[in-house]
């Protein structure tokens, strides 16, 4: 890498080289073809093409490249779960992040500065221990804290000592990070189609043509397509696409919304979350605060926000870190989130042999972008699911075998 | 502030209002194999369009019906149950 740097900047010309090519022509016949060109979609790619010397890949976006909830998140990775299973995913999840940089050839600016969950009530901070002891269990960085180290950690909050809302302690968990969100599609999708894998944006999956309980072929506003094996990994619009196919999933659509203050001097040097007040906060490279935390009370198929969630969330803000009332909000947005029964994803096999369900990320797809691309070109290369997802199954639901992560949201329980 | 009209209690801020989803037939409990329950309750209606379901003003614990499209959020029709909508 230095020695590129220095050959670059010694260069006459500055050669550009483009990271993402343009979209090609549909060919008429992909082994493997992906729905989705968001940052989970485009992880997929990458391993395959990688790990698994498959490169007839075509990834399918209807809009533009991971403009959807991989460009709407709010970028927090972390595996502070309380199931056994939730824990051992997100887990490799984190890890991944660790080296994805070196991984992608590309600055996905991930910076492992740790989450803190904070705890208003007796309750919460039960749940805390729980969720530390099986963080320890498992191996990973999660324990509960009283509210002096809360104070030592984040000396600026509100600890409302005596009010209704006093800080008791927290669930402090130092593996917790975020990354650039566009970066982290754009090495993904560099890496993929330098290795043979299309991006196909402003491609719309309009149907499937399904026989013999398998998918025969995608078909697309830009013709039909032959396919060895389908991923569906379309965000917010997974049930929709699934429905195409015959599948029906447990997924129920609700909007999440957020919002960016300006830009202000770095002073917020962990990821600071709140169960009782629904919000959490993370300072960006650029210096906004992040705010998020607001699921819409329900079901929506709009990315319009509302008056009423900003309120909340910027009350919320508000009350941890007081400073920030005279801070002006710079942009506001809104994602199609879709949220499972038990809120943990639906990994694996569908009812259709070759395709195959990466769904239900509901609030928490993003820390999982690299290692649900990971284990689902492990997957798909293999026709095996991996015990890691196993118990990620749609048929879970059936067997009444829910994997009921409390774990899930920074938000609820 | 999105108003949705409490047919007990006239028009007030959706805030006061709880959702409960899809109006969808229950199965019959002595008939029902597993799928069939495992259907019921897990996958609910999320289909785009206009829906039917079931909301309570919280204050009054008034449970009535309304008619909305969960694309564009509007509220077409509001109506107790056991009324002809």
């Amino acid at each position: 890498m230095p020695l590129r740097l220095l050959k670059y900047g010694l260069s006459r010309d500055y050669p550009v080289t483009g990271d993402i090519p343009a979209t090609p022509e549909l060919k008429p016949s992909y082994d493997v073809v992906i729905v989705g060109g968001g940052g989970h979609g485009l992880a997929c790619a990458h391993y395959l093409s990688k790990y698994h010397g498959i490169a007839s890949i075509a990834v399918l976006e209807k809009g533009y490249l991971a403009g959807g909830n991989t460009a709407r998140n709010t970028t927090t990775i972390r595996s502070n779960y309380i199931t056994q299973e939730g824990v051992a995913f997100y887990k490799e999840g984190v890890s991944l992040f660790e080296t994805l940089s070196q991984e992608l050839d590309f600055n996905v600016m991930f910076s492992q500065r740790g989450q803190l969950t904070l705890a208003h009530t007796e309750a919460t901070l039960r749940a805390f221990h729980l969720r530390a002891e099986m963080g320890k269990h498992m191996g990973t960085r999660t324990e509960v804290i009283d509210a002096k180290e809360v104070e030592k950690l984040v000396p600026e909050l509100n600890m409302d000592r005596g009010g209704a809302l006093e800080i008791l302690g927290g669930l402090w968990h130092a593996d917790g990070g975020t990354a650039r969100h566009d970066a982290v599609a754009w090495g993904f999708a560099a890496q993929a189609s330098r290795r043979g894998a299309e991006i196909h944006q402003r491609t719309e999956v309009q149907g499937f043509e399904v026989g013999n309980g398998q998918v025969r072929a995608v078909v697309t506003n830009r013709g039909r397509v032959a396919c060895g094996s389908v991923l569906i990994a379309a965000g917010g619009m997974n049930y929709d696409v699934a429905m195409m196919a015959g599948v029906e999933l447990p997924i129920r659509c609700y909007p999440l919304q957020a919002m960016v203050t300006q830009p202000l001097k770095p002073w917020l040097h962990t990821l600071v979350s709140s169960v009782s007040l629904h919000t959490y906060l993370v300072q960006s490279s650029r210096g906004e605060i992040v705010i998020g935390g607001g699921s819409d009370p329900y079901q929506l198929y709009s990315t319009r926000s509302t008056l009423d969630m900003k309120e909340h969330l910027a009350e919320g803000a508000v009350h941890l870190f007081p400073f920030l009332q005279g801070v002006r909000l710079l942009r506001q947005w809104a994602g199609i989130t879709d949220m499972t029964p038990d809120y943990s994803p639906i990994m694996g096999a569908s009812p259709l042999a070759n395709l195959w369900l990466d769904c239900g990320w509901g609030t928490w797809g993003f820390k999982a972008t690299a290692v649900a691309g990971k284990r689902l070109a492990e997957t798909i290369a293999k026709g095996r699911v991996p015990d890691l997802l196993k118990p990620f199954a749609l048929e879970r639901f059936e067997k009444f075998r829910l994997l009921n992560e409390m774990g899930a949201t920074a938000a609820s329980h | 502030m999105k108003l949705l009209d409490c047919p007990m209690n006239g028009p007030r801020n959706i805030d006061e209002f709880q959702s409960f989803g899809p109006l969808r037939q229950a199965p019959d409990a002595d008939a029902a194999a597993d799928a069939e329950w495992a259907r019921h309750l897990f996958r609910a209606d999320n289909r785009k369009g206009v829906v039917v379901e079931w909301w309570r003003h919280v204050p009054s614990n008034f449970f009535f019906l309304a008619q909305r499209d969960v694309v564009t959020n509007e509220i077409i029709r509001t109506y107790a149950p056991g009324s002809r909508p």
